[in-house]
């Protein structure tokens, strides 16, 4: 088997990246899904609000995602799904698995890396107590209740206000459950101001916010759990516990870049992102190899991952066709108060218009100013009301600027007004 | 319809907490920062609605179940007797997104559409 | 009349059976739990002990040693994955340093085979990530690591293979000692046996208290422990303890048998035999204790974190032995080296009741083999595809952390030990024990086993009774669904 561009997921990322490498003069283009059809974790997000930037209109995810589902069946771009991809080996042949074909060994000029992310569980936060059933992460309850058509549990408590225990805390209590709180370590949601009022002030859930679960209680199934406050470092205070009767614990605490893959063949990552670093086309520090979506950074709008998708797309089309330079100009830094930036890594010949930078704060910034410095000038700046670590922000740098400036070193910061 | 209300702005990322109370000739409102705020906040207070969205059992298909949701926002008010007539609905593959699946449904004027296609087996 | 009845199937009660199961015996074994190897067992570190560290002239200096030799040869026939990985007691300072010449000394006593006192060249040779300040070590080139419930379950498999009946969720209420031999009542019903074999772990006591002995007690000892992702099996290459003080091997970091990093165990005397909760505190000095071991071992990485109860007794000593009452034998205080002993033990126990005068003839049809589940993971593609081939559903990954087909997890499901649990299936084949914790693959799991052994999915288990996954139907329309998933 032999393709031009090979993409590794079928979610948004995937798809994208997948039509956009046709679109730019790919011919043979193969997307691997490793779930029985396309469309990704969109699948089961069936609450409403992707695509407003995208498509300017909202749309709930299965919709969202089938209309770049349509756009590749128009193409001659070839689809295998319940395929599991193995490894990316060093001349970038990508081998998996399914149970038709066998073990494969597909050669690929360019491969994409689309594999989204995964949540973090009960272990990688390390709540105490005992170990019943009864304790999900939200998205396995999502896909339970919204694909499967089964209740994971009555009476909920949700640690996390991450945007998927905003919208399961809704999803829960519209089937019939009895959602008890949400519970947040930090003093502020990492949620949309939108979801906590539709998702939570509608139903009257409270959210409580500095407070933690400090204990699992239940031999088989969950009986309910402790919650207590925190303090500034984030240590439960003594003698603020507070037991709540519950037959499940919903974790939203975060997710994951699956990059297992990306790490076996070598592929540089940011610490920070846990994603690969890459560069203004997506370009990974492995020739050839491409990544996009939430397998780069955990992105919390899905258009955004489109774009990203159409990004990388590009970057495969050009390496293909032998038109991409694959040098480093320009590097990105992350300054005072800024968590990552994402690309890492800039190639100023590769830029048609312009660098759109992603990045997010470390903490919650009332009434200032992220800039962008190369030496001791100032190239571009954004202010805002509020920059929160739960909302990307997203920054564009004009192809001019940069030819402009005099080091390669680009410094993003946050600063008072 | 209640007389007065403190809500949280979702218009944009500023998120004002806004007071609203009903008057003989209007509203007073306090706590917006724009225009776009008085207009949700007035919203909210005399007519609030919402997007509802669901799953409705599917025969003869993949999965058991397939999303759905109004076309339009209904009254907030309505939603879980919305949630009820649909939990006792049940459809046939194939569902096409946008099939309407119940139609004005408790006369609202809002159908319920597919927003996912369910293949048959 | 059964011959003998065993009493416990944790990795001891497997041991025994399976040793006994060589001989023309009648013998029926029970299990209060849903499967084999659930208490004890389940939580344990999985080291195959070089047999050094029990007191000479103690019967765990006597067992863990031989133990320790046994174990090859038991992989050979039962294929449960054992790695002779070598292990070291690393030393900081003079005490550590005169701590590590007892031990050597006291292992060579033991019959304690490949050990050698190291220097710190050999050690960071070895572990490339050890503490810089390590002086000294005593390396054990024969240690090892096993998964203990997958040797557990495979000698249970092989033993019942070979005739032994093991009846699951059958928990002993009552012994009555007569005449001709023993009335065991359960919850199930009653069993007679001539003999009776106590293996029932922490609680060993209570069940000898029901014939009426009252000479020991175990107090359980909890040990919680820290698993991690895989991506930190790179830090130790061995299994590596520090010097003891008071008397506990103490917080061991080793590479588990299939890749992942471990940290624990902990050492706490509880009341309860049913706690096996974890505590923030110490699941935190475990980490701190650790770091000393190995200090880039990344606390973010953890994969989840769990305990297991040791049945310790007073005296610290095994307790292997035919009781004050004729006919019942007590395998009793098993706690560490347990595991390392516990082929060594069930000969020790054979023994025993041969000498009590049942009649050992051996069987002429045993087969000590056992073939294992397949596992393509380790095959190479040519193998796999030949596989794929006669049941393509050797192709379709389920658990992708662990890469766990739909194949290998039906094997599981249609072993000699049946189990119809998602625990069951994980001590198994691993499928929902990996970085991700079941969180993508438990939804498929549930309906593979539904679809297999045509069980509602809202009544699967996680593990005993009561453990439901799933509580209900999303939609009133389903109320009269009966499923065809």
């Amino acid at each position: 088997m032999k393709y031009d561009v090979v993409v590794i997921g079928g979610g948004p990322a995937g798809l994208a990246a997948a039509y956009e490498a046709y679109r730019n003069g790919v011919n043979k283009v193969l997307v691997i899904e490793r779930d029985k059809e396309l469309g990704g974790i969109l699948n089961q997000c069936i609450h409403n609000g992707f695509g407003i930037h995208h498509f300017g209109e909202e749309l709930t995810g299965p919709e969202y995602s089938q209309r770049f589902i349509d756009d590749i069946d128009k193409t001659n771009i070839e689809v295998i799904v319940d395929t599991m991809v193995l490894q990316i080996d060093e001349q970038n042949k990508v081998h998996a698995i399914n149970n038709e074909n066998g073990y494969m060994i597909i050669e690929a000029k360019a491969v994409i890396l689309a594999m989204g992310c995964r949540e973090r569980t009960r272990g990688a936060i390390n709540i105490p107590g005992s170990r019943p059933a009864g304790v999900f992460t939200a998205g396995t309850a999502q896909r339970f209740i919204n694909m499967e058509g089964y209740m994971p549990g009555k009476e909920v408590v949700i640690l996390g206000s991450g945007d998927i225990g905003l919208i399961m805390a809704r999803r829960m209590t519209l089937e019939g459950a009895d959602v008890k709180c949400v519970v947040e370590l930090m003093p502020y949601s990492n949620g949309l101001t939108r979801n906590i009022v539709q998702c939570l002030d509608d139903y009257g859930i409270p959210l409580k916010l500095s407070h933690t679960v400090v204990n699992i209680h239940g031999k088989d199934r969950v009986e309910g759990v402790t919650i207590a406050k925190v303090d500034k470092n984030l240590k439960p205070i003594k003698g603020t516990e507070e037991f709540i009767k519950c037959d499940t614990l919903l974790l939203s605490v975060g997710l994951i870049p699956e990059n297992e893959l990306t790490r076996a063949c070598g592929i540089k990552i940011d610490r920070r992102t846990n994603g690969p670093v890459v560069g203004e086309l997506r370009q990974t520090s492995k020739e050839g190899v491409f990544a996009c979506g939430n397998v780069v950074h955990v992105h919390d709008l899905v258009d955004y991952v489109t774009e990203e998708g159409y990004l990388s797309g590009k970057g495969a089309a050009l390496f293909v066709k032998d038109e991409m330079n694959t040098d480093i100009t320009h590097k990105t830094k992350n300054g005072y108060g800024i968590g990552y930036v994402v690309p890492q890594n800039i190639n100023i010949n590769n830029i048609e218009n312009e660098v759109r930078f992603y990045m997010r704060v470390k903490n919650v910034y009332k009434n200032h100013v992220i800039k962008a410095k190369v030496g001791d000038e100032v190239i571009a700046k954004k202010r805002e009301v509020k920059f929160t670590p739960g909302e990307m922000i997203g920054f564009s740098i004009k192809k001019e600027q940069f030819e402009k400036l005099v080091g390669n070193e680009i410094e993003f910061f946050v600063e008072g007004v | 319809m209640n007389e007065a209300k403190t809500l949280t702005c979702i218009v944009c990322p500023i998120g004002c907490t806004i007071d609203i109370k009903k008057e003989n000739n209007g509203f007073m409102i306090n706590g917006n920062k724009c225009k776009r705020g008085e207009k949700y906040a007035i919203e909210e207070l005399t007519a609030p609605k919402r997007i509802v969205t669901t799953t409705v059992k599917v025969n003869n298909s993949v999965h058991p179940v397939v999303s759905v949701k109004t076309s339009e926002p209904v009254p907030k008010e309505k939603i879980f007797d919305i949630m009820e007539v649909i939990s006792n609905t049940e459809v046939t593959a194939p569902v096409k997104i946008g099939d309407i699946i119940v139609k004005d449904i408790l006369d609202t004027g809002v159908d319920i559409v597919a927003t996912r296609n369910a293949k048959e087996i | 009349m059964y011959d003998v009845c065993i009493i416990g199937a944790g990795v001891i009660g497997s041991a025994i059976a399976r040793e006994l199961s060589r001989y023309d015996l009648n013998i029926c074994w029970l299990e209060k739990s849903e499967d084999v190897a659930c208490g004890t067992t389940k939580a344990n570190s999985g080291i195959v002990h070089g047999g050094y560290d029990a007191k000479h002239g103690t019967l765990k200096g006597e067992l863990s040693a031989k133990g320790n030799s046994m174990f090859k040869r038991l992989d050979k026939e039962l294929s449960f994955g054992f790695a002779e990985i070598g292990s070291f007691v690393i030393g900081f300072d003079e005490d550590d340093e005169k701590e590590i010449k007892r031990l050597y000394e006291n292992g060579l006593k033991n019959g304690a085979r490949g050990l050698e006192i190291v220097d710190k060249e050999f050690i960071s040779k070895k572990e490339p990530y050890i503490n810089k300040e390590v002086k000294i070590g005593l390396y054990c080139k024969t240690a090892g690591i096993i998964s203990p419930y997958e040797f557990a379950i495979a000698l249970a498999e092989n033993a019942v293979e070979n005739g032994v009946i093991l009846h699951l969720e059958t928990e002993v209420v009552d012994i009555n000692k007569e005449e001709k031999g023993f009335i065991i009542k359960t919850n199930r019903g009653n069993f007679t046996s001539k003999y009776v074999i106590n293996a029932a772990g922490v609680h060993a006591d209570d069940i000898a208290r029901m014939v009426g002995i009252n000479d020991f007690d175990i107090t359980p000892r909890r040990g919680q422990y820290l698993l991690f992702d895989k991506e930190q099996g790179y830090l130790a290459n061995s299994v590596i303890f520090q010097t003891p003080k008071n008397g506990t091997k103490g917080v061991l970091v080793t590479k588990t048998y299939h890749g992942n990093l471990l940290l624990g165990p902990s050492a706490e005397y509880i009341d309860d035999k049913g706690n096996i909760d974890t505590t923030k505190e110490v699941l935190e000095e475990i980490l701190q204790t650790g770091k000393k071991s190995i200090p880039e071992v990344d606390g973010r990485k953890v994969i989840t974190s769990f305990s297991g109860l040791r049945a310790s007794s007073k005296n610290g000593d095994f307790i292997i032995e035919e009781s004050e009452i004729k006919g019942f034998i007590n395998v009793a205080a098993i706690d560490s080296p347990g595991l390392t002993s516990a082929p060594a033990i069930a000969v020790k126990v054979v023994d025993i009741v041969s000498n009590l005068g049942l009649q050992l003839k051996e069987k002429e049809n045993f087969n000590p083999y056992r073939t294992p589940i397949n596992r393509t993971e380790n095959m190479s593609p040519e193998e796999i595809n030949e596989l794929i081939k006669k049941d393509p559903r050797y192709g379709r990954i389920i658990c992708r952390c662990e890469s766990v087909t739909e194949g290998e997890i039906i094997e599981a499901l249609n072993r000699p030990i049946k189990v119809s649990t998602i625990d069951g299936i994980k001590r198994r084949v691993r499928a929902t024990g990996g970085r991700c914790q079941g969180g993508f693959c438990t939804p498929r799991i549930i309906e593979i086993i539904s679809r297999e052994l045509n069980i509602p999915m809202e009544e699967i288990q996680k593990r005993n009774k009561g453990s439901n996954i799933l509580v209900d139907r999303t939609k009133k329309a389903f109320e009269d669904y009966k499923g065809d998933c």
